[in-house]
């Protein structure tokens, strides 16, 4: 059974590291790309082989209600995929942009934290066991923000963890009622004995799971720290958090929780609905105002975290296929984005927009692939973006709302609109920026046309054929809700 | 009933200080004081009726026991606090060396 | 005002008598986890708190020069490295991570209840060191010269 691994190879590697690293950081490079190879390769073995059953893990081989059990199902293989792509092309990034900062073992170390406590979150069945990985992954995170040293960092950090503890607690408080409503803790047999419990309680629960979710995740009365803590950061580390880990502690929680235990209830649906359209615009109108690169990008997950609620608040087949393929998307050209951010940092030594000026001559890998970028999150034809945002629309115009509709096609208008100033103020005009000489590592230059590549290959998943094989099953976990708790309580 | 309301004040008396308290070590402090209260709900949920703690020793009758699992529980959540108040403090002290101050209406660099 | 670092010379007397007695009421407790309440993260704050004792009353040059960091952070990371090691034994010896591979032997015994007793010790450890060394690095913090110890 390989699914334990993926928790045992990252935590075992963060604790190697402790232990062996010397002065210089090359045993922890060595050790952190292992490992983070290692996971691609079981990950995408899941996926391609065993992606239409459901397995269940009981850890200390203890039964279930008693015990902790680990489950892995196609929407489980689908995002440990996501996890090691952009953790590989994170790290490979950071190999040379950290070199810079100051080259310390302990940033591998938070690192491959990071990535373990994001699997565990991914594959575990326990409410309790899902509470626990969280806060390990949002405590790497609080740490590596305040990574560079710089006084605005600390002052985001210290942002970004009051607010995630104060979210912490609001989900400790979620947990309580559920447990004296259900008296056990396993989500499958907390999803059988729904039908018993009172439907007050249940709006409790869901109310504060929501919130406390939902201030994760960066939906719209909850989004004021993630311009500063997404900002501020390093830019591999802004791209693991805008790309990954908003979508995991927020979206992917909240889904598992409302779609396959409390059977998607119209009230929470619609606060979804909600939530996404006032994310959507408000995001895109406080986005195009800026002159900030990174803030401008930050802004800018908010807006399509958006489209994401969107797409699962509509909860009609075609509506789940937009959410989670745009969660693909999204993922993939917003860590592009967020590594061009930091490669032009890296050459120019500032990100006001204002400033930048004429780099498709000096870093010509950089440019080409934040066009491909630009063009992929506005909607574009031959990218991804443009398919996930058509299925999207298309599903809201199907589920007769048409208001949702048209605020997504506005949102993407302005979106189009903001990246078009990127792209003329920042790469093409016709203003010589000062360069301070460094030049852009071949490891940098691998990541991001990696990524560039995936943008285009992913516009593939599509097609009916591929189709069928690579996003159906997933879809099929979220649309037969209950069908999760008969598979893991059966077995 | 009226327990649950109390601890639920508790909870209340904790957002007031984050919310309006402007000293950095004063808003840690009401961190810490909602952690206790959501860990006190969860104690108060495992109460039963007319029963005894949950410790099997030599030489004891077997009757009945408050529910024990909730107790786990809150022993892992005050470790998960207790980490997050040591780094909440070391960013307080780097903060104070960056900034000179403790005032958080001072420390207000990232705009807009 | 006293001059050399650290507190007057009763609290210093006093602690070199009491620290020995928490550090051995810790490891009572560590030992005892899986019969009594505590176990491996409230014996492993009582240690810490013995050698935090020593921080607060003798200062922290003398406290650096008494305790070797470099060995208790070896301690640290070993510690830690040596719960997962002990999770995938139990991986290969049969069923799952964390199986229970030691025998269980009688009730109310010291040496009872599989893999507890190790586990609890492996935590006892590794939480003492990691909160002294925290309260040791926050405590020597230079200020204005902005580097940590």
């Amino acid at each position: 059974m390989i699914i334990p691994y993926f928790i045992i190879i990252p935590l075992l590697a963060a604790f190697l590291i402790t232990l062996i690293a010397g002065e210089k950081d090359d045993w922890a490079i060595i050790l952190s790309i292992i490992a983070v190879i290692s996971l691609l390769i079981l990950s995408l073995f899941s996926y391609i082989t065993m992606h239409t059953e459901t397995l269940s893990y009981y850890m200390s081989s203890w039964k279930i209600p008693v015990g902790i059990v680990l489950v892995q199902d196609a929407l489980t293989s689908f995002m440990l995929v996501l996890v090691s792509i952009i953790s590989l092309t994170s790290l490979i990034f950071s190999i040379s942009y950290v070199r810079n900062l100051s080259g310390d073992w302990k940033y591998y170390s938070l690192f491959m934290l990071l990535v373990a406590g994001m699997n565990g979150v991914i594959i575990t069945g326990d409410l309790f066991n899902l509470f626990v990985f969280v806060e390990i992954s949002i405590f790497a995170a609080y740490a590596l923000v305040a990574y560079g040293g710089k006084a605005e960092e600390f002052e985001a950090s210290f942002k970004y963890a009051v607010m995630g503890s104060v979210s912490s607690t609001i989900v400790l408080l979620g947990i309580a009622v559920t447990y004296s409503a259900a008296s056990t803790l396993t989500l499958a047999k907390i999803g059988e004995q729904l039908p018993s419990i009172n439907s007050s309680i249940k709006l409790w629960i869901g109310g504060l799971f929501v919130a406390g979710f939902g201030l994760k995740a960066a939906a719209m009365p909850f989004h004021a720290w993630l311009p500063d803590a997404h900002s501020s950061a390093p830019a591999p580390i802004s791209a693991m958090l805008s790309g990954i880990l908003i979508k995991i502690l927020g979206m992917y929680v909240l889904v598992r929780i409302f779609f396959n235990i409390f059977d998607a209830p119209q009230f929470f649906l619609n606060i979804f609905l909600i939530i996404g359209s006032i994310s959507m615009i408000v995001g895109v109108f406080l986005a195009v105002g800026q002159w900030d690169f990174k803030r401008l990008l930050a802004y800018h997950s908010i807006s399509q975290m958006g489209y994401i609620f969107l797409g699962f608040g509509l909860s009609t087949t075609l509506g789940i296929l937009g959410g989670v393929f745009h969660l693909l998307n999204h993922a993939l050209f917003k860590s592009l984005l967020f590594y061009n951010a930091g490669a032009v940092e890296t050459v120019t030594g500032t990100r006001d927009l204002r400033k930048l000026g004429n780099l498709t001559r000096i870093i010509p890998t950089t440019s080409n692939t934040s066009m491909i970028a630009s063009l992929a999150i506005s909607g574009i034809p031959p990218f991804n973006g443009f398919f996930s945002k058509l299925i999207i629309i298309i599903a809201a115009i199907e589920a007769n709302q048409p208001v949702y509709a048209l605020i997504a096609v506005i949102g993407s208008i302005l979106t189009l609109a903001s990246f078009m100033k990127v792209q003329r103020y920042g790469f093409r005009s016709e203003k010589k920026a000062d360069v301070n000489g460094k030049s852009i590592d071949w490891k940098m230059n691998f990541a991001m046309i990696t990524l560039a590549v995936l943008c285009v290959a992913t516009s593939l998943m599509i097609i009916p054929g591929i189709r069928e094989i690579a996003l159906d099953p997933v879809v099929d976990v979220l649309q037969n809700r209950t069908l999760y708790i008969q598979l893991v309580m059966g077995k | 009933m009226i327990v649950y309301l109390l601890c639920f004040i508790l909870f209340l008396v904790g957002i007031y200080g984050i919310l309006t308290k402007r000293d950095l070590i004063k808003i840690i402090l009401s961190i810490g004081i909602m952690g206790y209260a959501a860990n006190l709900m969860l104690i108060l949920f495992a109460y039963r009726n007319n029963s005894i703690y949950p410790i099997l020793s030599e030489g004891k009758a077997v009757s009945q026991m408050v529910d024990p699992l909730p107790q786990a529980l809150v022993l892992t959540s005050i470790v998960i606090e207790l980490g997050t108040t040591a780094m909440l403090v070391a960013l307080a002290l780097r903060l104070y060396e960056k900034y000179k101050t403790f005032d958080i209406t001072k420390i207000r660099r990232l705009k807009g | 005002m006293n001059k050399e670092p650290g507190m007057t010379l009763i609290v210093k007397t006093v602690t070199r008598i009491s620290v020995w007695l928490i550090i051995l009421y810790g490891f009572y407790i560590i030992f005892h986890g899986h019969l009594t309440p505590g176990g491996g993260f409230g014996g492993g704050v009582i240690i810490a708190l013995a050698l935090l004792n020593v921080l607060l009353a003798y200062g922290k040059d003398f406290t650096r020069k008494w305790l070797n960091i470099k060995l208790l952070e070896n301690f640290e990371s070993s510690s830690i490295t040596l719960f997962l090691i002990v999770g995938i034994i139990g991986m290969a010896v049969g069923g799952s991570f964390l199986f229970n591979f030691i025998d269980k032997g009688t009730l109310f015994n010291m040496l009872s209840s599989g893999t507890i007793l190790p586990l609890n010790i492996i935590i006892g450890i590794k939480v003492a060191m990691s909160l002294f060394l925290v309260v040791l690095a926050l405590a020597a913090y230079n200020f204005d010269k902005g580097d940590e110890q």
